[in-house]
């Protein structure tokens, strides 16, 4: 298919594309409007999160007790550095610091990235152990919050499991993304004419830092001053 | 590279540039994508149309007496996900979108081909999860997959089909996200907004809904899966979920779904109608926000999908007030289509036979709208075959009869072959009355009060329901034509010139079929859209803007 891009362009602009610029607007544009429609998949789970909220204010106060406020704010500060990482990964590859320097704040943010799977994985396994999984053996009791039945706590197990576990798995998604990235840089492919790829990466990265941003106070943080 | 002649003699296009399965399977080419999915849509329509032969089939007598209830349940559910997710969302965007929108830009594909092959695969992935479906056993929700019965107590092979078209909705957003972004960047020098064909506007503004709508009903559906799998609470009543936010999520998509099926047929219908009326489309920047006016509009409209199930009145008198809006921007199209006609000099090829099929039956299909946007008129309708009439008229005699006009229209220059003419007239007939034979008594059948979704009635309502059967019967025998008469254009067609029907459009300035990499060089712009008239046909290289801005401000 490359067989129609001509000369000096072919190395950085695709056959479809006039010049390197328009390829470029293309693709930041086509991140946008996919990050638009993660904002909107995200957003049926917080839309019908806030109805329920709103329907069984107890039980979901009572959840969140149960969430590890610790790990929580832990992961939270593991992911706003890996925001920071990410930065200097795209920083770097524009001011054409050397494939090292990319690769060394890529590698940090795949560290930081799976340092939040852990700690997620962590977190799981504790619920596992205190039935709090939203399956068949879910199990409540609570003598804190004597009025908080079974069901809407297992609603609210339901939105933490279901919002965290999307979340988690587009960090997966992120880290193979970001493992892309650095076998782009290996190959000689990004510089400061061409870092495209790993501009939209970073713009991912963020989206699904600011998803967590949002998923931490909603889960964590909501009725600690009871 | 493109200037090379074969052999034989036939100049080299995207048909025979190169050959074998591979270079099917694996193209980057718009075109040949846009080729794939008309065969796998066509494999689709065919599965869900042999379904609604079976309805039709068990509707013909009063009892039930072809099918058990839970059979006939499977029946008509599976009609509508097979026709609804993996024919008429996909339908015209993906073959004719795809086609024509980087032709109709100037540009040489669309801005991401790999992603664009990508949501081909999608897409047969889902139908293979939805197929799957159907063979194992089927599935029996309806089509709106309403919780709890989906979610808690059907017994049918709900999750495979909700992960199906979970897959195909990704498809959907993919293909959206890569027509927004080729639209925007990979237009030709000169090629401003305002100069594009209304096809381009109309699949811009369907591209719109597919990004914003899609990931919604996508989550929603996946929640549903995941209740029945894992056994989750979200939706499940006996824990205190609430069933009718399942409704409000899955309309909140799919009320603009149904936009997705018609602002393509729009679209289609504004570029055929000028052709064959010799005129430019009257009032272009109207007929261009009323597509955009439909898009937003189509996302605050979905509850009146719901006010039966215990939404608040007050939701549904708003719910109900800008549903009526809704219709201001469709007459405003057909307002428009209509003044374009007004001392054109129509001809009356079989491309122009389905528009006036279509201006007839989608007006229908809007206004038996404001009857079910009504609150009162709806208590009376909700759930009978007037709704069922209704949306056939609109998705059938709106959306399948726009796709076979864009099919008919951009046939030569898909294949490089026109279709017989003749038989095309003959098959327009057969569908227009088959169709209207269909769909008109079931308007009657529901006004009187008959349910959808059973498969018994009492006998007074046999005679309507046998003229159905009659009118699908000759439905099917027009769409089996039309099938018939382009498989045999393949080989026997005549041979089609570039502009077989002297349509303007940068399509018809290159060779039918165009080469693989659609234009020598790049045109460079310097025209309004449709400019059939004389004298704006002579001034085509100079910028013709006075008369039909004016003509803008008179609607």
């Amino acid at each position: 298919m490359s067989d129609h891009a001509q000369g000096a362009h072919s190395l950085h602009h695709l056959h479809q594309f006039e010049s390197a610029e328009q390829q470029y607007e293309s693709a930041t544009l086509g991140m946008w409007a996919f990050i638009v429609q993660e904002i909107l998949f995200f957003g049926g789970l917080f839309c019908a999160y806030t109805v329920y909220r709103n329907t069984y204010i107890e039980a979901f106060t009572a959840g969140s007790h149960h969430l590890d406020i610790f790990w929580g704010t832990l992961n939270t500060v593991v992911l706003i550095a890996s925001s920071l990482t990410m930065a200097m990964a795209v920083r770097s590859a524009q001011t054409n610091s050397g494939p090292g320097r990319i690769i060394g704040w890529l590698i940090a943010t795949i560290i930081l990235g799976c340092t939040f799977l852990g700690v997620k994985a962590i977190e799981y396994t504790g619920k596992w152990h205190h039935h709090l999984i939203p399956n068949s053996t879910f199990q409540w009791n609570d003598p804190a919050f004597p009025t908080v039945t079974l069901g809407p706590a297992k609603i609210f197990y339901s939105f933490y499991f279901v919002m965290t576990g999307m979340h988690a798995l587009h960090m997966i998604i992120g880290v193979g993304i970001m493992l892309w990235m650095i076998a782009k840089v290996r190959r000689n492919e990004i510089s400061a004419q061409y870092f495209t790829p790993i501009e939209i990466s970073g713009l991912y990265w963020h989206f699904v830092d600011i998803v967590w941003i949002f998923l931490f106070p909603l889960l964590y943080l909501i009725g600690r001053h009871h | 590279m493109s200037d090379a002649v074969k052999a034989n003699g036939e100049p080299k296009n995207y048909l025979n540039d190169t050959y074998g399965i591979k270079s099917w399977l694996l193209t980057l080419d718009h075109k040949r994508i846009g080729i794939m999915y008309l065969i796998t849509l066509t494999a689709f329509f065919l599965v869900g149309g042999v379904f609604a032969a079976f309805i039709r089939l068990e509707l013909m007598t009063p009892k039930g007496d072809l099918f058990e209830a839970e059979t006939y349940n499977k029946m008509f559910t599976m009609h509508g996900v097979v026709m609804i997710f993996f024919f008429l969302i996909p339908s015209i965007p993906a073959v004719l979108g795809n086609f024509l929108i980087p032709l109709q830009i100037g540009a040489r594909d669309v801005a991401f081909p790999k992603l664009n092959l990508a949501s081909y695969y999608l897409y047969a992935l889902g139908g293979m999860f939805a197929i799957a479906a159907i063979l194992m056993g089927g599935i029996d929700t309806g089509w709106t997959f309403y919780t709890p019965y989906s979610s808690s107590y059907s017994n049918s092979f709900v999750s495979l089909a909700l992960v199906g078209v979970f897959i195909n909705g990704f498809s959907s957003i993919l293909t959206g996200v890569n027509f927004m972004v080729t639209i925007h960047k990979m237009r030709a020098p000169g090629l401003t907004w305002f100069r594009l064909p209304l096809f381009i506007w109309g699949h811009y503004a369907t591209s719109l809904i597919q990004v914003l709508g899609t990931p919604v009903v996508a989550i929603t559906l996946l929640l549903v899966v995941f209740e029945r799998v894992f056994n989750i609470g979200i939706f499940d009543p006996t824990y205190g979920g609430d069933p009718v936010l399942f409704q409000h999520m899955f309309w909140f998509y799919s009320h603009p779904a149904v936009y997705i099926m018609i602002l393509p047929g729009f679209a289609v219908i504004s570029d055929v109608i000028a052709c064959f009326s010799r005129k430019r489309i009257f009032g272009y920047s109207f007929v261009a926000f009323s597509s955009l006016a439909i898009a937003v509009l189509g996302f605050l409209v979905w509850g009146h999908h719901m006010f039966v199930s215990g939404q608040s009145t007050y939701a549904s008198m708003v719910f109900s007030f800008i549903t009526f809006f809704v219709a201001v921007p469709s007459a405003v199209k057909i307002f428009n289509w209509s003044f374009t006609l007004h001392k054109g000099s129509i001809k009356l090829d079989s491309p122009m036979l389905y528009v006036m099929g279509f201006i007839g039956l989608f007006t229908i299909g809007g206004l038996t709208g404001l009857f079910l946007s009504t609150l009162g008129t709806d208590v009376h309708l909700h759930d009978t075959y007037f709704v069922v009439a209704h949306f056939h008229y609109v998705m059938v005699g709106g959306m399948v009869m726009a796709f076979l006009c864009g099919l008919h229209f951009w046939w030569p220059k898909m294949t490089g072959r026109m279709y017989p003419e003749g038989p095309a007239k003959l098959g327009v007939m057969f569908v227009f009355a088959g169709f209207n034979l269909t769909f008109l008594p079931q308007f009657i059948l529901g006004y009187m009060g008959m349910p959808r979704r059973y498969h018994a009635y009492p006998e007074e309502w046999q005679a309507l329901n046998i003229m159905s059967t009659a009118g699908a019967t000759v439905l099917g025998l027009g769409f089996g034509l039309t099938i018939a008469y382009f498989i045999w254009s393949l080989f026997k067609g005549e041979k089609a010139p570039a502009n077989p029907f002297q349509a303007k459009g940068l399509e018809w300035d290159i060779p039918s079929p165009p080469i693989a990499h659609n234009f020598e060089a790049i045109p460079i712009v310097t025209w309004e859209a449709y400019p059939y008239g004389p004298e704006e046909a002579a001034s085509q290289s100079t910028e013709t803007a006075t008369e039909p801005a004016k003509e803008d401000e008179v609607v």
